[in-house]
């Protein structure tokens, strides 16, 4: 990562401005938006929407036929190129040809693709835009910083500022005065510019329509008060039929801003008279871009499945610290990141993509059923098969990936930082690493790991009555969990046995190949998996259980994945045997406990705690409620505190990769928990309790973090 | 009816819920005398910058439009692009009413009925109380989208949010819309008496009920 986009980071994150206004519409967006989906099942809309978006990219070229028959049966002139110049070209040409000297243009993001203003400007033109945060930004110079609002990072005295340098003198920095004066300034241009340039929300092919939303009501008098109208349409906004815009548009507006409906809605479908009563000259132009041959891409094919709500950048963790400006060209986000990659240059998104801390929130709430994580992920792979891995990198998984050695250097390293270790934890490292404890202690590294004290523990097992047959488990422990926490392998271990279960600790395990799979080493990260696969012998146990998260996801869903995408084949029979047994701790002991095979002691005092959701147990695993309702059951008080599913920052090698970002999202989730006002929180991942553990201590916090395991050992009987 | 009542109550919590005025009177005269007093409270008069626009409505008869005249001077129903961005008002009437986003909706091929809808501060909507719908479904499948050439959805004022998210009302659109829920009214889907607009009239009748 350059010098100079780490310090665009750094700046980002000292503008108080930025922090303040995104911070604020990240907690709100969350309470809107879920009230403008009340009524209505998410799930189903979006695979709706999915199915309609997904069937479109898949013919372009039909529908794009299609839609130019019937647009031009009606008097539309339709222009389709792939070649972004030739969409400049074009519309440069039309202004000349009809001498238009000033144009006025509502949103349209396809125009920021391929630079239009500034090409027309070039040529002696007027271009105002007349969406206010884009007018805003035209004026400030600046390029958006969202999709939906362009101007975000923006305050009102910044507003004002532009507005003086570059329109008139002496405006104050009151919002409703700076909208009226926007109206004022704009009316005039509306009213004499010979052009208006738009884009679409949706294409319909069947009918040659196209459908325009907006707020401000701008779209409304680009489209009726100019005599020439040009719509710039990506092929990603076609649709086949007209009836399948209204999944699209119940689903755009809830996304966007939380609204039902938009203030305004046009469908246009043919040119309409102007006010003179000579017919409007309208000009649809159908831009490929790239999308043609993303449509073709197995893996990228989806992301044309995207509205455009910006839904992605508003949950996102890492957009709500940076802002668009960092993280973004001029798609910003999740979502700008994959179409950066595309519609510019893959290259282009290598930095960009690192920001991603593969939380997943965004896949949760995208009403296009995007896996946008994943697609940043094989982004991360194909520039690292272009690239290469840094060496560093490089350096670090070739230990990794020999079990022995990455054993070795952790059991060196546990001897090696006697002088920084205090109470379990590391306050404070010397040199390069200041970064690393600079937010956060780091847990010690044990001196007995797990795979050692795991040979001294006494399994008491008492197969169950209920029980058909004695069942063993293998426990796959996890690095963090084998070399810093191995006190929460031995809760595992008890409470399965009192369930009647023996644990198995197969010795040749390894890391599950996540730190590499997360960096784009699919390589190595297929390596780690045919090694656990062979080491864990699934066909010998009943369970294959973990206490991390990251790792379950690992070893049920990320073997099969890792192994596919680097041609191992003959592997896949195996690494899907092994998932059909693979089951994460707290998903176990539910069954276990509503089996009956595990009971709760009588008479637990009853304690007050907060729960902290891990991203993997969430998004992918879906067991987030799981340990929840375990400890409610024993009797324990749950107080969620605010945005309990937000990230802790942590993210693997990300907390490692970009600290100045780890940090500041860990500071959020910790201001959360404080907020709770409990002494305990309970976790289900040993990396998220390593994260706010070691958070707090810096904090001088007293609450206490641990994983939900180790709790729940103490309260069965 | 009740179950029209039930919807209007619906779309009156909708569209209230944004920020529109929705008013309901029981037949066309009573509406006729509703606009009248908002556009004299509004101080509406013949004299430049204070006068309305009315745009053709299936509805208003000759008749009706000489008796507003007398009664608001400064109502003109020959809306041009100039009178139109002069006027402080501007009166439609919509074809359709959406219950659940108190959203009204009008096929506005013809361009005054857009420009009495964008340009002045304040719209009043004419819509018939039968012309409610449930949803964005039903009405595109009451559209002929062939026939239509701009299909126009109104949901409560003007409003941004671009400036540090704070919202406000009234940006290039109207910062005002009051919509008149007429029970009894002769709306686009009942022939109209012939008037000069007969044209108009029976591009609309095209609409696929």
């Amino acid at each position: 990562m350059n010098a100079e986009f780490k310090q665009s980071i750094l700046d980002a994150l000292n503008n108080p401005n930025l922090a303040g206004a995104l911070g604020r519409f990240s907690e709100a967006y969350r309470t809107s938006r879920a009230k403008a989906y009340q009524g209505i099942d998410f799930e189903s809309l979006r695979t709706e929407i999915a199915a309609v978006k997904s069937d479109a990219a898949g013919r372009f070229e039909e529908l794009a036929d299609m839609f130019q028959r019937n647009a031009e049966a009606r008097g539309t002139k339709v222009f389709r190129t792939s070649d972004p110049h030739a969409v400049n070209q074009y519309i440069l040409k039309l202004a000349m040809d009809r001498g238009v000297t000033s144009i006025v243009k509502s949103k349209s993001m396809a125009s920021e693709e391929i630079h239009l203003n500034a090409h027309l400007e070039a040529a002696g033109i007027e271009v105002s835009e007349t969406d206010l945060g884009e007018w805003i930004i035209q004026l400030a110079g600046q390029r958006p910083s969202h999709m939906v609002m362009p101007a975000i990072h923006m305050t009102k005295e910044e507003v004002a500022d532009t507005f003086s340098d570059k329109v008139e003198d002496g405006q104050q920095p009151d919002i409703p005065q700076l909208v009226k004066f926007a109206r004022n300034k704009l009316r005039p241009k509306f009213l004499a510019a010979e052009m208006g340039i738009t884009g679409a929300n949706i294409a319909v092919a069947e009918t040659g329509s196209i459908v325009i939303i907006t707020n401000e009501g701008n779209a409304r008098l680009v489209t009726t008060l100019p005599k020439i109208h040009v719509a710039i349409v990506g092929l990603e906004k076609l649709i086949e039929r007209f009836k399948d815009i209204a999944p699209i548009l119940t689903a755009l507006p809830r996304s966007a801003t939380a609204q039902l409906l938009t203030s305004y809605v046009s469908i246009i479908g043919a040119p309409v008279p102007n006010t003179d009563g000579s017919p409007k000259e309208l000009h649809i132009i159908l831009m490929d871009n790239r999308r043609n041959e993303m449509s073709r891409d197995p893996r990228f094919k989806q992301a044309l499945q995207c509205i455009r709500c910006a839904s992605c950048l508003n949950v996102c963790p890492v957009f709500s610290l940076v802002g668009g400006h960092v993280f973004g060209k001029v798609y910003t986000g999740g979502i700008g990141t994959i179409l950066t990659a595309w519609f510019d240059a893959l290259k282009q998104s290598d930095e960009i993509q690192s920001l991603c801390i593969q939380c997943g929130a965004c896949k949760d709430v995208c009403p296009g059923k995007i896996d946008i994580p994943d697609l940043v992920l094989e982004l991360r792979r194909r520039l690292a098969v272009e690239q290469g891995q840094p060496l560093v990198q490089k350096a670090a998984f070739s230990i990794v990936n020999n079990r022995r050695a990455f054993h070795t250097v952790l059991r060196a390293a546990s001897i090696a930082q006697k002088p920084f270790a205090k109470d379990g934890f590391i306050r404070h490292l010397p040199m390069f690493l200041t970064e690393m404890t600079e937010f956060r202690s780091l847990p010690s590294i044990a001196s007995h790991p797990f795979r050692d004290v795991f040979k001294k523990i006494k399994q008491e097992v008492r197969p169950h009555a209920t029980q058909p047959k004695p069942e063993k488990a293998a426990f796959f422990a996890g690095c963090l969990l084998d070399f810093a926490y191995p006190e929460m392998g031995e809760a595992v271990v008890q409470v399965l046995n009192k369930a009647g279960i023996e644990v198995v600790f197969p010795e040749g395990q390894t890391c599950c190949g996540a730190p590499a799979r997360y960096s784009g080493a699919y390589e190595v990260a297929s390596q780690n998996a045919l090694d656990n696969i062979r080491a864990l012998r699934a066909d010998e146990v009943t369970y294959v259980v973990s206490a991390c998260p990251t790792c379950t996801v690992g070893l049920q869903h990320d073997f099969v994945a890792n192994l596919e995408s680097t041609g191992h084949t003959d592997a896949l029979p195996a690494a899907r045997a092994l998932a059909e047994k693979v089951v994460d701790f707290s998903t176990l002991v539910n069954s276990l406990v509503e089996q009956g095979r595990l009971k709760f002691k009588d008479g637990i005092a009853p304690q007050r705690f907060t729960y902290h959701d891990s991203c993997h147990l969430k998004r992918t695993l879906r067991a987030e409620q799981t340990p929840r309702k375990l400890m409610q059951q024993a009797g324990y008080e749950l107080v969620e505190m605010q945005q309990a599913d937000m990230c802790c920052g942590m993210g693997g090698s990300y907390t490692l990769k970009l600290p100045e970002l780890s940090a500041p999202i860990l500071e959020r989730k910790l201001v959360h928990i404080e907020q709770a006002g409990v002494p305990l929180v309970l976790i289900d991942c040993p990396g998220c309790v390593m994260q706010i553990r070691g958070g707090l201590d810096k904090r001088g916090s007293t609450i206490k973090v641990e994983l939900t395991a180790q709790r729940l050992a103490e309260n069965f009987q | 009816m009740t179950a029209i009542t039930a919807t209007f109550e619906d779309f009156k919590l909708r569209a209230e819920a944004v920020g529109a005025q929705v008013e309901k009177v029981p037949n066309k005269s009573a509406a006729l005398d509703f606009i009248a007093g908002v556009l004299l409270r509004e101080g509406i008069a013949d004299a430049p910058g204070a006068r309305a626009v009315w745009a053709h409505c299936p509805a208003i008869s000759s008749a009706d439009r000489e008796q507003l005249t007398a009664r608001v001077p400064g109502i003109q129903f020959d809306v041009t692009r100039d009178n139109a961005a002069q006027a402080i008002a501007g009166i439609s009437q919509m074809d359709w009413a959406l219950a659940d986003t108190g959203t009204v909706v009008q096929i506005a091929d013809t361009v005054d009925q857009r420009l009495v809808s964008t340009l002045p501060a304040l719209h009043i909507a004419l819509v018939s109380t039968a012309s409610i719908l449930p949803n964005l479904p039903a009405l595109l499948s009451r559209v002929d989208p062939r026939k239509t050439g701009y299909l126009a959805f109104i949901t409560g004022p003007s409003r941004t949010a671009d400036i540090e998210r704070v919202l406000t009302i009234g940006v290039h659109g109207p910062a005002r819309l009051v919509i008149v829920m007429v029970d009894e009214l002769p709306s686009n889907k009942i022939a109209p008496e012939k008037t000069t607009s007969d044209k108009i009239a029976s591009e609309k009748m095209a609409v696929s009920q």
